[in-house]
């Protein structure tokens, strides 16, 4: 077993910078009403002087202004599990530890590669994301836990090394129980190293047995008792903006961040999205609706964005949006598009079905089909919209090239008759009875036609279709 | 300021020197009409250019001059798109002139949009061939589509009224079709060669 943990210290800060376009001091506070204090601060505040713990007053006295955000826990443990379905693309057993994710990755390391590649692509994974990190591997999940919080990029991959690489960990970041570390402490023992020297009976004499169970789960001598991570069937992402955003283009940058969530979240999962909603939150709960539909299951971000962006611009705003919610509940399987060795496109080809979706979004979801044919003879019901074709009947007799929507009269001289007559008679049981005689003709401007008139007649000549 | 120069007697004395036209690329999208082909410059279509043709009216054959092109390139499973086409493309019609209509995408935008579509298909990469019915196209609008004909390396054609002919156009190819006296196809303008003197007669057979 080898676990890798992403250490993730500034969950609740770093989910509101991805979404910030501008760079000003910005700080989140906590605590009660009366005596509220600084919970995290972004680059530009901790340059100014500002820091975690301080209270607001105090912050007010060194900085004019800057922006304060209330600290959301339920909002960091959201944005925990979203990267959690992230990083379950990886493995398929994924914990959660206190801003911490951890994942079983000795199987995984076979389908990525060597550890250093595997760690650069969560590595490149996480920071697109805009998720500050700090990556360790070791057998155990919580020596990997452990680690993590010491040193970023610390990999101990073989059981043998873990009890080195442990010992040098300060007592106060070794995440053991609050009261032992203190005690521990106090006792001068200030390492893990001298901790795992001492006798066991002794330390559960005077510490109880929660200590040695931390400790043997640290090292791998019991299980590690964590709850596996399973990632939700639906997406659902919901974002407050800051201010109330009265047009569409304002609205750009954070869709560009939620569809690059759903891309990912597609990708942790091996799924497709087909359909999806985009809600634009109102005041007093009103919101509208945009539906995004696509022809087949697509996960590619710059394509949903796109497409997104295409139907959110139709839109027009009654009222200012104060929130934006992106739900996908219709997940499935996806087929990534193979191409060819010997593809003779140009290498930076759009692939033809994000064509066809592009063109979708702009002209509606009608404009673009494919036709098939369909086994009934008469040609007004011959052919229909077929995505994947229809009945492929071959059909003997000549037929036109251009199909007329409906018959019309052929007007001019008589034409000159150049074969036929072919006999239709057909749908008696449906009530769209057809009896009709067919002809190619060529009309005095030269065209050839495909044309009918009733059996045995030959004048009052219906137009059917063009030999173009 | 000098006096006028004949510009043959420059070149008879050696003055001037006459480069050749580059070379065209032989026949690496045959039209599959022999007699065409060795007609024109390129022995086929333009490869990434714009051809234009020029109708009388609608249903002259403009279609039939294709079919074999778009039979061949369907049936190399490469998609072919159709814009704004004047009726709708009879299926069992084109599927007897070869075309795998699986490969055929058929897209009913609105005039204002037929432009902006055919531009986005050619300049996309994985269309092999876009034909295209803009009803209200400048020489500026025919340029662009030239332009991402050559970006994404497909054959663009574009159906216009025989009317246009006296207007200048960008497309490498120009083709009229004419009904009198017969069904015949004259070459207006190709681009790298001169243009033939004789029509090519397009066989009107209607199966």
């Amino acid at each position: 077993m080898l676990w890798a943990c992403v250490l993730l210290p500034h969950l609740a800060l770093d989910g509101i910078l991805r979404r910030r376009v501008s760079d000003e001091p910005l700080v989140l506070v906590g605590g009660a009403v009366n005596a509220r204090s600084i919970v995290a601060v972004n680059a530009s505040a901790r340059d100014a002087g500002l820091r975690v713990g301080q209270r607001l007053t105090a912050a007010h006295a060194l900085l004019a202004r800057f922006d304060t955000l209330p600290y959301d826990p339920q909002a960091a443990d959201r944005w925990q599990r979203f990267l959690a379905a992230v990083a379950y693309r990886y493995s398929s057993e994924v914990s959660l530890l206190p801003h911490a994710i951890v994942l079983e990755v000795s199987r995984s390391l076979g389908l990525f590669g060597p550890w250093l590649r595997f760690e650069s692509m969560l590595r490149a994974d996480f920071t697109a994301l805009g998720f500050r990190h700090r990556i360790a591997v070791a057998p155990t999940p919580h020596a990997a836990y452990v680690l993590a919080g010491i040193e970023d990029g610390r990999a101990v991959l073989a059981q043998d090394g873990l009890r080195d690489a442990l010992r040098d960990v300060p007592m106060r970041k070794s995440r053991l129980p609050a009261v032992a570390v203190d005690a521990l402490s106090g006792m001068g023992i200030r390492t893990l190293g001298p901790l795992l020297g001492l006798p066991r009976d002794g330390l559960r004499r005077r510490f109880g047995a929660g200590l040695l169970q931390a400790i043997d789960r640290l090292l791998g001598e019991l299980p590690a008792g964590l709850d596996s991570y399973r990632p939700p069937d639906v997406f659902d992402l919901r974002i407050e903006l800051t201010h109330e955003v009265e047009n569409i283009a304002a609205l750009v940058f954070p869709l560009r961040r939620m569809t690059g969530d759903l891309a990912a979240y597609l990708a942790g999962r091996d799924g497709g999205v087909q359909r999806f909603v985009l809600r634009l939150e109102h005041r007093e709960g009103r919101a509208t609706a945009v539906k995004v539909g696509l022809l087949s299951p697509e996960r590619d971000a710059g394509m949903l964005f796109e497409l997104a962006r295409g139907r959110l611009e139709q839109v027009q705003l009654p009222e200012p949006v104060l929130g934006l919610r992106l739900v996908a509940r219709d997940l499935p399987n996806f087929v990534p598009a193979g191409r060819d060795l010997f593809d003779e496109r140009p290498a930076n080809a759009l692939p033809i079905e994000q064509l066809r979706e592009r063109l979708r979004a702009r002209l509606g979801d009608r404009t673009v089909y494919r036709l098939g044919s369909t086994t009934d003879p008469r040609p007004e019901r011959a052919q229909a919209v077929a995505e994947h074709g229809g009945a492929n009947y071959e059909e003997p007799r000549p037929r036109p090239t251009w199909l007329l929507d409906r018959p019309i009269p052929l007007r001019g001289p008589a034409p000159r008759i150049l074969a036929g007559p072919e006999r239709l008679e057909t749908g008696w049981w449906d009530g769209a009875e057809a009896c009709r005689d067919y002809y190619v003709i060529e009309t005095s401007l030269g065209q050839h036609a495909w044309a009918f008139c009733q059996p045995g007649e030959q004048s009052g000549w219906m137009l059917q279709g063009w030999f173009a | 300021m000098g006096s006028i120069v004949a510009l043959s007697g420059m070149l008879d004395a050696r003055q001037v020197w006459r480069g050749r036209a580059v070379p065209v690329p032989a026949g690496e999208q045959p039209t599959g009409w022999a007699a065409l082909d060795a007609s024109l410059p390129a022995g086929g279509w333009p490869a990434a250019a714009l051809s234009e043709i020029l109708l009388p009216m609608d249903g002259v054959g403009e279609l039939r001059l294709l079919l074999p092109t778009m039979a061949r390139l369907s049936r190399g499973k490469r998609s072919v798109v159709v814009v704004a086409p004047p009726y709708a493309p009879c299926v069992a019609g084109w599927q007897q002139h070869g075309v795998d209509m699986r490969r055929v995408d058929i897209v009913a935008a609105p005039e204002a949009e037929v432009l902006w579509a055919t531009e986005q298909c050619l300049r996309s990469g994985s269309c092999a061939a876009v034909l295209a019915w803009p009803r209200q196209a400048d020489d500026r609008a025919l340029r662009r589509l030239q332009v991402a004909a050559d970006t994404g390396k497909a054959l663009a054609f574009a159906f216009r009224d025989r009317r246009h002919l006296s207007s200048a156009s960008p497309a490498a190819l120009r083709l009229e079709i004419e009904t009198a006296p017969r069904a015949q196809v004259w070459v207006r303008k190709c681009r790298g060669g001169a243009v033939p003197a004789q029509p090519f007669a397009l066989p009107r057979a209607w199966h």
